[in-house]
């Protein structure tokens, strides 16, 4: 049989995804033990065992200088300004995306604009924002915002622009104007459409995080990581990063599981 | 007998490239319009500029005696082929839509009674197209033929001076195709449209329609393809618009033919 036609069952599915995953983690275990029988003190590959009461002590023991856990304030605030940052993009590529998509003279008005910007490295907008809108919140959630919304902007505009002629036509016909247009033809067609776009903007999202928070931050995940590096804290590092993945992983099979529960006709299967 | 759709001296050029020259059309009320013609003659463009999606080179186009705005809009309906329909809503909410957009500009939607009570227009019409069972199904869910059959409704609703009709048979299998014959001559009849179809297909051309249009070149110049613009060469007057059914004692004239 080829390759290609060879499709494999749910439980195969399973086995097939998760054996490499799991082989990571044997060899990881392996490595790590195989270290600490020749340095028992080693700080590179901590054991499972150095990384849970690490991670037990900054989910239970109070920051002593602020009083938090410090583990759930480091995600608390990290996801505040993910939210933020992503709500803001969202925001910006719904309006923008569909005035861009739907009407020529905005998108000759606006197109070059978004263009320029989308391809100006957000990294190197970073000092700028801290100089402009200083060290605190503002510039890491701007910076995640201008970092993700082109992308977005393009991607919705895109897609509004390449639906069916036929649909928009048809549509005149039945006496709407441009407003009833994008509001009952365009925008709930770019919906499902926008919710792809803000998983695959995650991706993106973290990273301008993480650098924030590692330029200038006294709170967050990317700025804990960042911190106990000098430390050579492995033991903090691996579960954060471990952290930070399911949290990625939790986004992204959620927006996945709206899409297909609030717009069914546009995976292929009714109500 | 006045014409309800006129085109004079109608052209349609993109730059050096002739696609129509001087097409005169007159169609009248009740009439139902085949137009056929080889790939590459112009069907379209002229579905198209009567459409209003193009505006014509040189020439005028009427409609009702009006100069017709190079804009599409609700006193013409139109049928494509594929795409026709709207496949984030529902069956009924397609139809709906229509009667939407003219009552409620800025809000885009009706509620309450204003739509139980276009709803109840749209399921009229959705009946009248045989999709009455299907009215909460959306597009994708259905079959070609059924599409088309909502395609129709939802431009009948408007009660469109003209219906367009763009090879709107022309992706669905033998039957079904002639069921939607049968529903396309009915709705024609009972409804008193004006239809004006452009298809491929010859025998559904005169099966149909009133009157069948071929387009093509007069002349062509193997050097210059592109220098000759396509035109009606023949235009068969097949028989006049439908006699009403109804009234059986009056003797009914039939109305002299239209062309």
């Amino acid at each position: 049989m080829r390759w290609i036609n060879w499709h494999l069952t749910k439980r195969d599915r399973l086995i097939a995804g998760g054996a490499p995953i799991l082989l990571l983690v044997v060899f990881y275990l392996i490595t790590a033990v195989q270290r600490h029988a020749v340095n028992p003190s080693d700080k590179i590959l901590p054991l499972p065992s150095a990384m849970a009461s690490a991670i037990t002590a900054l989910l239970t023991t109070p920051d002593p200088l602020s009083g938090n856990l410090v583990f759930w304030a480091d995600t608390l605030a990290s996801l505040q300004r993910l939210g933020l940052g992503l709500g803001i993009a969202t925001l910006f590529a719904l309006v923008l995306g569909l005035l861009i998509g739907a009407l020529p003279p905005v998108r000759a008005a606006l197109s070059p604009l978004v263009t320029g910007i989308a391809v100006i490295p957000p990294i190197a907008l970073l000092p700028i924002l801290f100089i402009a809108l200083g060290l605190g919140e503002t510039s890491k959630v701007v910076l995640i915002a201008i970092g993700v919304a082109p992308v977005m902007v393009r991607d919705i505009a895109a897609h509004v622009a390449s639906l069916p002629r036929e649909q928009i036509i048809k549509a005149e016909t039945l006496g709407a104007n441009s407003w009833q247009i994008i509001a009952r033809v365009a925008l709930p067609q770019s919906m499902p459409r926008l919710l792809q776009a803000i998983r695959l903007a995650l991706g993106p999202a973290w990273v301008f995080l993480i650098s924030a928070e590692a330029v200038a931050s006294d709170i967050g995940l990317g700025y804990r990581i960042f911190l106990v590096r000098r430390y050579l804290a492995m033991d903090v590092i691996i579960p954060y990063v471990a952290w930070i993945a399911l949290l990625a992983i939790l986004m992204d099979v959620t927006l996945a599981a709206i899409s297909r529960r609030a717009f069914p006709w546009a995976h292929g299967d009714g109500r | 007998m006045s014409a309800l759709l006129s085109l004079k001296n109608v052209w349609v050029e993109y730059g050096d490239k002739v696609v129509l020259e001087k097409v005169n059309l007159e169609v009248a009320d009740g009439a139902f319009l085949s137009i056929i013609g080889p790939s590459g003659a112009g069907k379209s463009s002229l579905l198209r500029l009567i459409l209003g999606q193009e505006a014509p080179t040189r020439g005028k186009i009427l409609l009702d005696g009006a100069p017709l705005e190079a804009q599409c809009g609700p006193d013409r309906g139109v049928v494509f082929q594929r795409y026709s329909v709207f496949p984030h809503m529902t069956v009924l909410g397609n139809v709906t839509f229509g009667l939407e957009c003219p009552a409620a500009p800025f809000a885009a939607r009706l509620f309450g009674t204003a739509r139980r009570k276009a709803e109840a227009q749209a399921t009229e019409m959705l009946e009248a197209v045989g999709l009455a069972d299907s009215l909460h199904l959306y597009p994708a869910q259905m079959s070609g033929g059924m599409q088309q059959r909502l395609a129709i409704a939802q431009a009948l609703i408007k009660r469109p001076r003209i219906l367009l009709l763009d090879e709107p048979f022309g992706a669905l299998d033998p039957g079904i195709r002639a069921d939607m014959h049968g529903l396309i001559t009915r709705l024609w009849r009972d409804y008193g449209l004006t239809i004006v179809m452009v298809t491929h297909d010859i025998k559904e051309a005169f099966t149909l329609g009133t009157r069948v249009l071929a387009l093509d070149k007069r002349r062509h110049d193997p050097h210059a393809p592109h220098r000759y613009g396509a035109t009606a060469v023949y235009d068969l007057p097949l028989r006049g618009p439908p006699v009403p059914a109804a009234e059986p004692e009056t003797q009914l004239q039939p109305v002299a033919a239209t062309n």
